[in-house]
């Protein structure tokens, strides 16, 4: 084990010496600015003693021994990525970012940030099961879609901050500055050109520097383990631990598109429209960050870095062990209530009942469920429309209100069930597996 | 005179470009509404509506990355044949035989960078309060760009035929098996009988529609073949063309009043 631990780190110390030199000239750059630019020469020294320290950690890298991350840093993050701390974590660390979203819009506390998050993955990366996953060709794209989220999330926000306090003293927001016309040609058409030509080289340099991965030939008889979709399905797929295949991967889906197409018909409020604000349109902005990052993006981050084999969780830093076993006892919210509530067994229809007498024993021992399903869908909505909703559901109309309530609370669907299995196993609300219908 | 004065004198370049170059005011405006390509744009625009910082050229930037995928693509179909004898090996010599083989890496990592950018782009439209009236079609249209995009993609990874490819398929499309009613194993199928004879069985629902077989085969094989070449391909042409008409047509991109 060792031996190969040392043989690994031999192979990941080039590519570490140059992308923590890479960071060394990222923060000399930045240094530069301060100083020429913003004539802050403190600021200067500052990163440039960080652009010094981070050149010396890539000669050492380079020197086959890049620094690594304490075994017990390591087993406290494999323990933080549990399902439970995994989802409540990243929720409380959006709500955060977005409570003092003042303070992390300060451009040197997002750079501090960037720093910070680069060097963690220049320290992981020297484990090998860590650098295993994040190296696997078609996972490399996710690593970039996370620090391009991050980054633009930052500069819509530091907009949005901007332009609400703008508002708020009664100026226009900054877009509106910028209200003179300028020809197409040259402004625009070079600026296309430029954009085509950097993008032109940066695939060029990708598609140079990583294979395309090509495995065995398909085999229909061997089941790779874990298999998984593509890694822009693997939120669909997450869905799956807490849904049934027709709802994960038919009814909700469907949903999601339905729901992105109807959100101009939704939302009713006419402020906030060609400029970058979260005041104007709190709700609006907090469903759709909640749903994009929450729901889409950190699940796919799930998926893709942490479901390992017999889709069990495996910390970033742990081993994918396929004989890794964990004792699965879920149970059906009927089971619940007749077994433990009731101390019954489950009502069965007697061998060779009719199909009228069978269909009503089945109703009749998923009662509870179906009562509570209905009563989500069906009861929810006009409660809200008289409560929290009241001035929504007046401004909307009946159909836009229904429709809107409806697709929140099958959104919100899923937090709730994540909830009840970490809290209870709860398996299935309803559980009719006579006709595949289980919720 | 110069070489590039004989070029611009001559009958054969004002016959492609009838106008002097676009040096002067006047001559910016006339490129803008002589030249094919560059109609799509507006002569002027507001400097709020090109800066990067606002739309983060993510639309642009997809766009692009279409073309890529197009150019790459067709190269690609060169070398592929789409049947279990040759897919596996036409992807193999690619990387073995072909000399500056990085055409599957180019179309591979373009893809993948597709879906991200039209996430983002989406991302913006949103952010900003774009999709907000008039141009709610038009968000509409970009959700079904959005969704074949994803297909697209989707489509494509089936096409090296190596595990990956037709595990993820595997897994994807097992799903389709649960559509209610129209799978074989999804609520409500048992539905639909007739003289009870069930209609939907695995060789008839939706899953097998949309593998063109029980299980990821050779059906399979030629019908995503097709799919991610011709047939969603010419319907993200014809809805982009929409898109970029219906940005002009909804007021350019859009800005505070
Ligand atoms: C294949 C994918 C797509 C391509 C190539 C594309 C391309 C573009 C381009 C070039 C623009 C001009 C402004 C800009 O660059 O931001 C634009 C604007 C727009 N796009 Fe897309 N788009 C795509 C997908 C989408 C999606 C997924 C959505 C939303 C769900 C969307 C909604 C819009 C809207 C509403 C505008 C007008 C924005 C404004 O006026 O500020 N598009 N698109």
């Amino acid at each position: 084990m060792h031996g190969s631990h040392a043989d690994y780190l031999r192979d990941v110390s080039g590519f570490l010496g140059g992308y923590f030199l890479a960071i060394a000239l990222m923060n000399a750059v930045y240094a530069f600015t301060m100083w020429r630019v913003k004539s802050r020469p403190m600021a200067a020294l500052v990163w440039t003693a960080v652009a010094v320290a981070m050149t010396g950690i890539s000669a050492i890298a380079w020197g086959g021994s890049p620094p690594e991350l304490a075994q017990p840093i390591k087993d406290y993050i494999n323990w933080l990525t549990g399902p439970v701390i995994y989802s409540v974590g990243t929720t409380v660390a959006l709500v955060v970012l977005f409570v003092f979203r003042k303070f992390f819009v300060n451009p040197v506390v997002a750079w501090i940030g960037l720093n910070l998050s680069l060097i963690f993955m220049g320290l992981s990366m020297t484990d090998s099961n860590f650098g295993a996953i994040v190296m696997k060709p078609d996972n490399v794209p996710i690593v970039g879609l996370v620090f391009l989220l991050g980054f633009f999330t930052w500069l819509a926000t530091a907009k949005g901050v901007e332009n609400d306090e703008r508002i708020k003293r009664g100026l226009p927001p900054t877009e509106k500055l910028d209200d003179e016309k300028v020809l197409v040609w040259p402004d625009l058409v070079y600026t296309e050109l430029i954009c085509m030509l950097a993008l032109t080289a940066f695939l060029l340099v990708w598609a140079i520097c990583l294979q395309a991965p090509l495995e065995e030939p398909a085999s229909s008889v061997k089941t790779p383990n874990p298999s998984k979709a593509p890694w822009y399905f693997l939120g669909l797929q997450e869905m799956l631990v807490y849904y049934d295949p027709w709802n994960a991967g038919v009814v909700l889906p469907s949903l999601i598109i339905f729901g992105l197409m109807a959100i101009p018909f939704i939302d009713f409020n006419k402020r906030g429209n060609g400029y970058y604000s979260i005041e104007e349109r709190k709700f609006a902005y907090l469903t759709f960050q909640f749903g994009f990052l929450e729901l889409w993006v950190t699940l796919i981050i799930l998926g893709t870095f942490l479901r390992g084999p017999n889709w069990n969780i495996f910390g970033p830093f742990e081993y994918w062990d396929p004989h890794k076993v964990l004792a699965l006892n879920n149970v059906d919210l009927s089971q619940i209530w007749w077994n433990d509530v009731m101390h019954q067994a489950l009502p069965k229809a007697p061998p060779g009942a009719s199909v009228l007498r069978e269909v009503s024993y089945v109703l009749y021992r998923e009662w509870l469920g179906i009562v509570l399903v209905l009563a989500y869908f069906l009861l929810l909505p006009p409660l809200m429309a008289t409560t929290i909703f009241r001035t929504f559901f007046l401004k909307m109309g009946f159909m836009r209100y229904m429709i809107m309530a409806n697709l929140l609370l099958f959104m919100l669907s899923l937090p709730i069930k994540m909830v009840l299995r970490w809290v209870f196993n709860l398996k299935y609300i309803i559980y009719i597996p006579e006709i595949f219908l289980n919720f | 005179m110069s070489l590039g004065e004989i070029i611009r004198e001559s009958q054969v370049w004002k016959s492609i470009f009838r106008h002097p170059m676009p040096t002067d005011r006047r001559n910016r405006i006339v490129v803008m509404l002589t030249n094919f390509f560059l109609h799509l744009h507006p002569v002027s625009i507001k400097k709020q509506g090109i800066a990067l910082s606002y739309t983060w050229c993510m639309g642009g930037v997809t766009f692009f990355l279409f073309l890529v995928e197009t150019v790459t693509g067709v190269l690609l179909m060169f070398y592929y044949r789409p049947t279990l004898e040759w897919a596996y090996n036409d992807i193999l010599a690619l990387r073995d035989v072909l000399s500056l083989g990085i055409l599957r890496e180019l179309h591979r990592w373009g893809a993948h960078a597709m879906v991200i950018t039209t996430w983002l782009h989406m991302y913006r439209v949103f952010l900003t309060g774009s999709y907000k009236p008039p141009r709610e079609f038009n968000w509409v249209v970009g959700v079904i760009l959005l969704l074949l995009t994803l297909l697209l993609s989707f489509t494509g990874y089936l096409l090296p035929w190596d595990q990956l490819a037709i595990w993820a398929i595997t897994v994807g499309s097992n799903m389709a098996r649960a559509t209610p009613i129209l799978g074989h194993e999804g609520p409500g199928q048992q539905l639909l009988t007739v003289g009870g004879i069930d209609m939907i069985t695995n060789a008839s629902d939706a899953r097998f529609g949309l593998l063109g077989a029980r299980f990821v085969g050779e059906e399979t094989l030629n019908r995503f073949y097709i799919l991610h070449c011709i047939a969603i391909p010419l319907v993200v042409a014809l809805l982009l063309a929409i898109h970029f008409w219906r940005v002009r047509k909804d007021g350019g991109i859009s800005g505070p009043l």
